[in-house]
């Protein structure tokens, strides 16, 4: 199936939760809302047209110009971006979610941003979480074990948040 | 024993027992399996059979710090590693030598700046007796790095205690040994030769035109 016989039948079936949609991108893709990504997913997984029942990867993109003097041209308003790609491998397809998110819950820095957990529907959505977690700094709601996957637990920040501060020590280490 | 034969006459030689221990030491060299990244790959070609480090008597590679003189710490220290990387240094008996294969261990290389998890340096961490550059250092040069610690040993005075330490003197220099027509007794002559070789070869690598 295209990227826009996909979004047909999403339209048909849960169309009121779709946000926005680009068709002519090279993966085309769908945004929708973190209260109703479950039940969109759960249509993509279990539709029988649609059969999404691979999640190959969740990927975590901050936008944030750190220039200010970059900032008019950078084109985005600061956010984060949560980006999931799906394939069906018994209908030879793929697609990609989003989910837009404020850098911080409620604007308060060290806040951060919850989607709900997609562990219930895809498996593999569990480190793939674990490490969006741990490296942007996204809090995903219903996790069974959400602590940090690649860096130490008792690490402080998420280095891939574009105003990260390198730490200055660790543990008596010099850190830069 | 090739390096006193012929030296003695049959059956008897005379040594320092302090020389023995030292022989025996650096000829017997067993680094601990510890590759942590890409170098790694050139550590273990060092082990196989074209570089051969049994060569050295120091290819017996043993899976645990407690029957290992050398640590090759070979690739990216993060600091998540680093704990353990002492902790294995801590378990090793005395005595013990660490050797920093690579850009990383020796100061970070490649994610000095932008690397937020990566120790600047493994002798942050633990000392090191010999940093061998390069990202990765070629098998030579970890072969050679090796020889700088059996050097070390062997300028070891373990049974004169307090008595000063004689620098240990490197028996090889690592010096290249050039063909006869690139070398001459005078330097400078020797360094015009190799120059015009290069070009030689310099000019015969570039394209003609068509
Ligand atoms: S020095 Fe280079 S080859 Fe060695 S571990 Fe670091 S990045 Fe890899």
């Amino acid at each position: 199936m295209t990227a826009t016989e996909i979004i047909a039948t999403l339209d048909a079936e849960c169309g009121s939760k779709i946000k926005d949609k680009k068709t002519d991108a090279i993966d085309p893709f769908i945004v929708v809302e973190p209260a109703n990504l479950v039940a969109v997913c759960t249509t993509l997984r279990d539709h029988p047209k649609l059969r999404f029942e691979s999640l190959n990867c969740i990927s975590g993109v901050d936008y944030l110009e750190p220039d200010p003097k970059k900032v008019a041209k950078a084109g985005f308003e600061p956010h984060v971006e949560v980006v999931y790609h799906l394939c069906s491998i018994s209908l030879r397809h793929r697609f990609v979610v989003k989910v837009l998110l404020p850098r911080w819950k409620d604007d308060k820095p060290g806040e951060l941003p919850e989607v709900p957990s997609l562990v219930e529907i895809w498996p593999a959505a569990d480190w793939h979480e674990r490490e969006v977690f741990d490296l942007t700094g996204v809090m995903f709601g219903g996790h069974p074990g959400l602590y940090r996957i690649l860096l130490a637990d008792d690490w402080v920040g998420h280095p891939l948040r574009k105003d990260y501060e390198f730490p200055l020590e660790y543990h008596g280490i010099r850190g830069r | 024993m090739g390096m006193l034969e012929g030296r003695f006459d049959e059956n008897f030689f005379v040594t320092t027992i302090e020389q023995g221990i030292a022989w025996a030491r650096e000829s017997s060299m067993w680094p601990m399996t510890f590759g942590l990244a890409c170098c790694a790959i050139e550590m273990m070609a060092v082990g196989g059979p074209r570089y051969d480090l049994d060569r050295f008597g120091a290819g017996a590679f043993r899976a645990t710090p407690r029957q290992a003189d050398l640590m090759v710490v070979a690739g990216t220290v993060n600091m998540k590693m680093a704990s353990r990387v002492r902790r294995l240094y801590n378990q090793m008996p005395d005595p013990k030598f660490v050797i920093a294969m690579g850009a990383c261990t020796c100061g970070g290389g490649p994610y000095y700046k932008y690397g937020y998890n990566v120790v600047k340096g493994v002798d942050l961490v633990v000392p090191v007796d010999v940093y061998i550059p390069g990202c990765p250092p070629r098998p030579e040069a970890l072969m050679e790095g090796i020889m700088r610690i059996q050097d070390k040993v062997r300028g070891m005075r373990y049974l004169t205690k307090g008595q000063a330490i004689d620098l240990p003197i490197p028996a090889r220099t690592g010096y290249i040994q050039l063909p006869p027509e690139l070398d001459d007794a005078d330097p400078v002559k020797a360094l015009e030769k190799q120059i015009a070789w290069a070009k030689m070869n310099k000019e015969k690598a570039t394209p003609t035109k068509a």
